[in-house]
This record gives C-alpha cells, sequence and structure tokens, in this order.
C-alpha cells in the first residue's frame, strides 16, 4: 500500500503528460516524411526527407527565420533593458507606490488578440490611431505602421505585453537585495552608477537569465498578434517560423512540409528549454 | 517499578550508527534532562521516544507496556518542539485542543480543560487568536498548553527555550520549573544549555556521540563526574584540565607519586590567587575578566610550550591587574583524576 | 536635495506607469464614446458616457455565446487540471523518492516546446474524431498546455507545509487520515486557489490553439475579438466596448494577485 498509494496519484500526471509529449511528436515526425495534403488525403507516400527540403527552400523561409530572431532579440532586449530600469525606479518608496505596481502589470493580462487589436486600431491607425494624432500635433506625417514597419509594429505590441513580466520579476528580485551590502559599499567609496554595475546588476543575473529564457519559450511561437493584424504581411515582413508553418498547414493544406518546419520549431525551442531547466533545476531545494 | 524504560536502543542512518545502544530507566514524576553538545542524538532519542523515528534495535516500554512498535498517536505521549508546530489556520483554542477532539472528548470537558490550562498559562486573552498573531514567547506557552491540555503519561520538551531571547528564556525556564513542581508529570527535556540542565533536571543523562557518558543528579555530575567530558561539559567556566606531563608541580600538590601519568581537574572556585611566592606555583596574570559579583583570572604557570593556563574565580573584586605576578593555592582535595582516555579515577582517601 | 530625488522618481514612475497603461485607459475610454467620437480628429477628450455600444454587442453579435464557451473551456480545464496536478503534487511533496526532482524537471520540459509543434497533429487527430470546432477539445488541450505549470505551482505550494505540524498532530493522535483532514487539506486551500487562479487566466487568454481548432461554434473570446480585425468589423467602439469586456476580468484578476500569478510563470526560479 505504501509504495502503490505514491505511485497511482501521480499516474494521470505522468501519463497524460506522456500522452501530449510523445503522441505528436511520433505523429509530426511520420507527418512530415510522407506526402500529406489535406486537399488531397488520398494521396500519401513516403517522401523521404523531401518535406524538409521543401520547407527549408521556400523563399519565405530564409526571412521567416531572420524576423523570428528579430522579432525574439528585440522584445527581450527592451523588455529587459526598460524592466530593469523600471524596476530600479519603482524599487524606493514614493506616494502611489502601490498603485502604480498594481497598474504597471496590466498589459501582461490583456489577450493576445485583443492586445493586437488594440494596437493595430487604436494606437497604429495612419488616420484615426493615438499615434498618428500625437504625430500630426507634432507636425509630422502620422506613420503607417503595419504597412511600412510591419515588424516593428508586432515588436512594439509584444514588447508592450511582456515588459510587465519583466519588470514585476525584477522588481521581486531587487526586493532581495542586501542593503547591508549596499551600505558598506558606500562606505568604501562607491557611487550609485558603480553601486548598480558591481552590486546591482551582478545580483539581478539570475532573474534577468529567467526572463530571458521564459521569454524565449514563449516568443517563438507567437502567434496570435501576427494573425490578426498583418497575416505575416506585407509578404513576408511579418511571417516567423510558427506564422509560416500555420501558412503551410492551414493555408495551403500541405501536412507534410508544415511538420517538416514544426520539428525544426521544436529543435530551436528544444535549445532554450535546455538552460532553462538546467537553471531551474538548480533551484529546486 | 519505573515507568519509562529503554533498553539497548539503537538506530542506524544507513550504516552510521547515531545511537548506539542506551539503556534507561526514568521514575514517574521525575525530570530528566538531555544534554550534550550538537550531533550527539539527545533529539534523536527524544523522537525515538515519542515515535516520531523508529528504532532499529532495543525497546522502550511505557508503564509496563511495550511501546517499541506503535506509533506516536497511540503513545499517549505529548511533545513540545523547537519550533511550536502550532497550526496555523487553527485559533489557539483549537490547536490546544485538537487532540481531545480527535479523542472525541465531548465539549464541555474540552472547554474546561483548556481554559483550566489558559488560565495557567496566562493565554486567557489569546484563545481566539491565531499563531501568526502572536509572540514568540506566546507561541511557547501555546505549544505548553497544547501539551498540558491532554495529560499525557511523559511530557517531552525538544530544546523549547532554544528560539527564544536570552531574558525570556531566563524567565520561562522558571514557568517549565514551577510547572512541573505543580502538575508533577514525568518529562524528558532535551537541551544542549548546560545551565537549563543543572537548574531544571531531578536527573540529568549527559550524552555524546550516540552514548550515555553519565546519569545523575546535577549536583553528582558537577562533584564527581565519570569523566573528562561530563567534567568540562558541565559548570561554567569549564574546569580546568591539565597534562601532568605539561605541568608535573600540580601532581607535586597531591604528593609525592600519587599522581604520575594522566590529567588534573580542578574547579575555579577551588583555585586561590594569592600574592607572588604566597603560595604553591608561580603565575602570571594574563586576564582579569570582572564580572560584578564573580571575578576571572587567567593565569599562565610555566611557558607557552611547557605550562598551562589556569582560570581562577573569586567573588571578591580583583587586586591584580594583566602582567603581575601571582602565586597560585590549590587543595588536593578538590583534584580530579583522569587517566588518558579521560576516565575518572577514583582519588586516594585524604 | 531627498525631496527633489523623490519628487522626480515619483513624476517620473507615474508618468511612465500612466503611458504605459495609456493604451488600456483609451480602450476604456472609447468604449463609452459613441462611434463617431470614436473616430474624431482630433480626439474626443470630454464625452458624455454611454452604454449603447455594450448592449449593442451582446445583442448583435454572438458575443453571449463566445463569452460563454470563454468561462466553460477556462472553468472546465481548470478544474480537470487541478484534478490530475494535485494529487501528482502532493504525491511528490509528501511521498517523495529520489526521482521526484528528475520527474518534476520533465514535465517542465514538456512545456516548452512550442505549441506549433503539436498543432498539426492535433489538428489532423481532432479533425478525424469530429472534434473541431467543440468545447471539449479545446478544454482538453488547455487543460494539458497548463498542466506542468499547475503541478509545479501546487509542488512549490504544498512544500511550505512546515512537516513538523505534521509531526504534531500525529503526536496528538492523528492518523494519516487525520492528518490529511485536518492539517494538510485546509492548508493545501491557499496553492489550490491560486494555481486553479492562473490556470483560469491562461485558459481566457489563450489564442493560439483557440484560433486554430475553433470558430463559430466552440470560439472563446480571443477568437471573436480577432474577428473585429476584418475591414467590416471597424466599428471602434463597439470594438472597444467588447475587448474591454473581455479582458476587464482578467485584467483585474492579474491586479489582485499579481505575486503569485507570476512566481507560478517562472516555475518558481525566481524567489
Amino acid at each position: 500500500m505504501n509504495r502503490l498509494m505514491p505511485r497511482a496519484l501521480m499516474a494521470p500526471a505522468v501519463v497524460t503528460l506522456l500522452l501530449w509529449m510523445l503522441v505528436p511528436l511520433v505523429m509530426t515526425i511520420y507527418f512530415s516524411l510522407i506526402r500529406y495534403n489535406l486537399m488531397q488525403p488520398d494521396q500519401t507516400g513516403f517522401t523521404g526527407l523531401l518535406n524538409y527540403e521543401f520547407f527549408v527552400t521556400d523563399p519565405d523561409f530564409g526571412p521567416s527565420v531572420i524576423n523570428t530572431f528579430l522579432l525574439l532579440g528585440s522584445v527581450i532586449a527592451i523588455t529587459v533593458v526598460l524592466g530593469v530600469a523600471l524596476a530600479l525606479l519603482v524599487n524606493e518608496a514614493f506616494p502611489g507606490r502601490g498603485i502604480v505596481r498594481v497598474l504597471l502589470i496590466s498589459p501582461f493580462f490583456v489577450m493576445p488578440t485583443a492586445n493586437a487589436l488594440l494596437w493595430k486600431h487604436m494606437m497604429m491607425n495612419p488616420v484615426y490611431g493615438v499615434l498618428a494624432q500625437v504625430w500630426i500635433f507634432f507636425g509630422k506625417e502620422p506613420v503607417d505602421w503595419l504597412s511600412d514597419f510591419p515588424l516593428l509594429s508586432i515588436i512594439i505590441m509584444v514588447a508592450w505585453q511582456w515588459l510587465p513580466f519583466a519588470c514585476l520579476i525584477f522588481i521581486t528580485a531587487l526586493q532581495s537585495l542586501d542593503r547591508d551590502q549596499m551600505e558598506a559599499a558606500g562606505m568604501d567609496g562607491a557611487n550609485a552608477l558603480q553601486k548598480f554595475w558591481f552590486l546591482t546588476l551582478p545580483h539581478l543575473g539570475r532573474s534577468i537569465a529567467v526572463v530571458i529564457m521564459i521569454e524565449m519559450i514563449f516568443l517563438l511561437s507567437i502567434f496570435a498578434e501576427i494573425f490578426t493584424t498583418t497575416g505575416g504581411g506585407p509578404g513576408n515582413a511579418s511571417t516567423n517560423v510558427a506564422f509560416l508553418i500555420y501558412k503551410q498547414a492551414l493555408l495551403n493544406f500541405d501536412v507534410g512540409v508544415a511538420s517538416a518546419g514544426a520539428l525544426f520549431a521544436v529543435v530551436l525551442a528544444n535549445i532554450a528549454a535546455i538552460f532553462l531547466i538546467r537553471l531551474v533545476g538548480k533551484n529546486l531545494d | 517499578m519505573s515507568y519509562l524504560r529503554l533498553r539497548n536502543v539503537e538506530k542506524h542512518f544507513g550504516d552510521v550508527k547515531v545511537i548506539k545502544g542506551v539503556d534507561l530507566t526514568i521514575e514517574k514524576g521525575e525530570f530528566v534532562v538531555f544534554v550534550g553538545p550538537s550531533g550527539c542524538g539527545k533529539s534523536t532519542l527524544l523522537r525515538m521516544i515519542a515515535g516520531l523515528t523508529d528504532i532499529n534495535v532495543g525497546s522502550i516500554e511505557l508503564d509496563g507496556r511495550d511501546i517499541t512498535r506503535l506509533p506516536s498517536s497511540k503513545r499517549d505521549l505529548a511533545m513540545v518542539f523547537q519550533s511550536y508546530a502550532l497550526y496555523p489556520h487553527m485559533s489557539v483554542f483549537d490547536n490546544m485542543s485538537f487532540a481531545l477532539r480527535l479523542a472525541n472528548v465531548n465539549k464541555a470537558e474540552i472547554q474546561e480543560k483548556v481554559t483550566r490550562a489558559a488560565e495557567i498559562l496566562n493565554l486567557t486573552q489569546y484563545l481566539q487568536r491565531t499563531p501568526k498573531d502572536l509572540s514568540g514567547g506566546q507561541r511557547q506557552r501555546v505549544a505548553i498548553g497544547r501539551a498540558i491540555v491532554r495529560a499525557p503519561k511523559v511530557f517531552l520538551f525538544d530544546e523549547p527555550l532554544s528560539n527564544l531571547d536570552a531574558a525570556l528564556r531566563g524567565q520561562t525556564r522558571i514557568e517549565i520549573a514551577t510547572l512541573h513542581r505543580d502538575l508533577g508529570a514525568t518529562t524528558i527535556y532535551v537541551t544542549h544549555d548546560q545551565v537549563e540542565a543543572m537548574t531544571l533536571a531531578d536527573r540529568v543523562v549527559v550524552l555524546r556521540d550516540g552514548l550515555i557518558e553519565q546519569v545523575g543528579s546535577p549536583l553528582e555530575l558537577y562533584d564527581r563526574p565519570a569523566n573528562r567530558f561530563v567534567a568540562q561539559f558541565i559548570g561554567t567556566p569549564q574546569m580546568n584540565v591539565v597534562d601532568i606531563a605539561q605541568l608535573p608541580a600540580l601532581s607535586g600538590v597531591l604528593g609525592a607519586g600519587q599522581a604520575t601519568d594522566g590529567f588534573i581537574g580542578v574547579r575555579p572556585e577551588f583555585v586561590q590567587v594569592k600574592a607572588a611566592g604566597d603560595g604553591q606555583m608561580d603565575a602570571r596574570v594574563e586576564l582579569v575578566e570582572s564580572l560584578g559579583a564573580d571575578t576571572l583570572i587567567y593565569a599562565r604557570v610555566g611557558s607557552k610550550d611547557r605550562g598551562a593556563q589556569i582560570v581562577a574565580r573569586q567573588n571578591t573584586r580583583a587586586t591584580v591587574r594583566p602582567g603581575d605576578s601571582v602565586a597560585l593555592q590549590f587543595a588536593p582535595e578538590t583534584f580530579h583524576l583522569f587517566d588518558r582516555n579521560g576516565k575518572s579515577l577514583a582519588r586516594a582517601a585524604h | 536635495m531627498k525631496l527633489l530625488l523623490l519628487l522626480v522618481r515619483t513624476l517620473a514612475a507615474w508618468s511612465i506607469t500612466l503611458l504605459i497603461v495609456f493604451p488600456l485607459i483609451w480602450l476604456a475610454l472609447t468604449a463609452f464614446k459613441t462611434e463617431l467620437q470614436a473616430i474624431s480628429v482630433p480626439p474626443t477628450l470630454f464625452f458624455a458616457p454611454t452604454m449603447e455600444n455594450f448592449t449593442e454587442v451582446n445583442l448583435r453579435s454572438d458575443y453571449p455565446l463566445y463569452a460563454k464557451n470563454s468561462v466553460i473551456t477556462s472553468v472546465l480545464s481548470t478544474l480537470l487540471g487541478l484534478a490530475i496536478a494535485a494529487p501528482a503534487a502532493y504525491s511528490m511533496t509528501f511521498f517523495r523518492t529520489r526521482r521526484t526532482r528528475d520527474i518534476l524537471l520533465w514535465m517542465l520540459s514538456t512545456k516548452m516546446m512550442p505549441a506549433v509543434g503539436a498543432l498539426l497533429p492535433v489538428y489532423v487527430m481532432a479533425q478525424a474524431a469530429g472534434m473541431l470546432d467543440s468545447i471539449a477539445a479545446l478544454t482538453l488541450v488547455f487543460t494539458l498546455s497548463n498542466l506542468p505549470i499547475m503541478v509545479w505551482m501546487l509542488y512549490s505550494g504544498f512544500k511550505e507545509i512546515p512537516p513538523d505540524i505534521l509531526e504534531a498532530a500525529r503526536m496528538d493522535g492523528a492518523s494519516i487520515w487525520g492528518e490529511f483532514r485536518h492539517v494538510i487539506r485546509p492548508l493545501a486551500m491557499g496553492p489550490l486557489a491560486s494555481t486553479g487562479l492562473l490556470c483560469l487566466v491562461l485558459s481566457w487568454n489563450e489564442a493560439f490553439w483557440s484560433l486554430n481548432l475553433s470558430s463559430a461554434k466552440a470560439g472563446t473570446l480571443a477568437v471573436l475579438i480577432a474577428s473585429y480585425a476584418s475591414p467590416e468589423g471597424l466599428f471602434w467602439a463597439k470594438l472597444s466596448a467588447a475587448s474591454l469586456m473581455a479582458i476587464a476580468p482578467i485584467v483585474v484578476v492579474g491586479w489582485f494577485s499579481q505575486k503569485q500569478l507570476v512566481q507560478g510563470l517562472t516555475f518558481g526560479a525566481v524567489k
């Protein structure tokens, strides 16, 4: 009884996750090796690595990989740098600090499609949008964000959403910063900038790593914002790997090629995941 | 008929023997203190009596019943934990009445027992509070109250005062002693603090490395330690223990040929500091600690390589200063002799 | 000097915060405007609020249906998730073995696979089973997506229960069932609540699977909002009203429980 019960308790979770991990993976590998188009379901047959070749030689492939990394890199850079700055700003007491900290988290809890439309229409519309109005106020020609700077627009939307997340993580991490250490450094003659560089930043090192990795994992699959606003366009200007796979699968109905692409994305994600697992594992009791 | 009896009790963690064979009897109503340095196994022994850790070898009998394999919930013992272990989601009243509720005692009786215990411990006004609204001292009293309410066969205390500040510790120590006097309950109390051991115990059990070094009343342990370890563990400041080879003159005080090998121990209160040349051996004062009522004088006999530092204690103010030359006077009947292994030797009759 | 710094800090913090939150404020304001006011150039700052957009969205579009779907899928996936995750977390906390740590990390790793990797098999399977555009399929996928995080959060929460109060309960005469009933269960309520809340939030906001697996019948609010992207849907005041209704509950939840929720998302890596 003593050994059976723990296992029985864990079984549902372990079994379901095992299936959830293995079944799609196996099927994806299978699909990637056959010819399978949803429009012609009867035409199947082993095609070896043809699908991979097709996916990789797609003229949209290169740009989509570049866009993926641009998206990833920009959002991470913006959220980390601004996140640290904001966290430092809010770390000391000031009137209304409690309210500020509550309000700041808001963008993170907005659903991605609402986020996308909010920006597309309310903010970025070149005629009626708020940004257009501001541009006009300063006597400048309004920018057609989504047409002229599609990837940048996506970056802005996603960064806006994830900045609060990064900020909150850094605020939490800053709270465990040792005050005594700061005072000792002050007595040793350090100024504010030196204290930041030599004490605060290293202390934040771990949380910055965590933020980067979590964002890497979630941002590789950015989809809803692209789907709702630019549709990957114009052309492939705002297509990332995830959207490309979607295009192949549900717009071209080519499951085979899309599956090959999916495996590619999985490998990409694995690399980030290995580091995060290692970090989290170290933090476990 | 002994109330609690441990026979050849052993505890193994893997290959390591943490408790190496302990025999002990405890009488009803006794206050027994387990004392010893960190890692000696005193808490492990307590937990084995409680049933929280199981026993590998040996047996435990309580009031005539073998409880070795009995689960904790059925042993009729109550434990006060070092961290108090109060139930955070229950009020003080519920914390104290929990065991009674589990035993299906009727409400009126529960009410009566809990209110009485709360009165004894000055907790009446806190009965509806939860642990997080209480101070450390109050929480500790709730932990004690939880045990009292059950009127168990034996009370077990696991270093209950170590999380309190010094002032509170002294005060609570007295409260525990008073409680024992009034309730007369059999108690086993674990501590690393020998002052608690000396003041609270009817008998003290000194443990080291999983074995009992000596069992006896506090003064027995003080006056007739069975070995060097007990001699130096009990008593503040520590007994002076000197290697005869380092200071043969000390053996000379005893008389020629009395002790040639081993150690001589003498308590600081039996060392007199007199003017230079007026005693049995010369010394130089290294440090003087004036505590008000007591004064401790640290003096060195001989040199750094061959000699010893002797601590003397007197209840008059010091007239000497560091660097002064003095003489030390000993009374040989106050000496303790230890062989090379640290075991106490019977002294020749005086 | 200190006062000056305080002033600067206060001004900076407040202005940056308001700037960041501005889009949401603007959205909320627009929801109460008329369509004409919503697209006015220059923007209308002062106006008499009206509720007409809310009533219109509720009456004319399928908003109630989509809202119902959001509620059902969020709640069901939360309950199902807790039912599977809680026993597992319980077992890992109180019946820990040498393999526990590895199993936990493995569960974590399943979350790290991009959803797009599972999209095709799931789509094909759902289609074959006739479960495309069904509440069941969405609920199942939400549950599976959130399961690793839920196990993790519950595990961290259960670990906080101090083991010595379980020993105290044992000494007080509690059986194993008694320990569970009187000590573990009451203290597990907190972690269960915050984990449930997180799952609720994640499922409600979930867009990837919703967009790909559902539409007219089982579509959630995320899907409905996306449909306003088409050119005919350019009624901004109504769009704002619909969006506000869809996001408000979750944003408010976020205000009150941000600490636990974000902690859960970092898998406890930042204390």
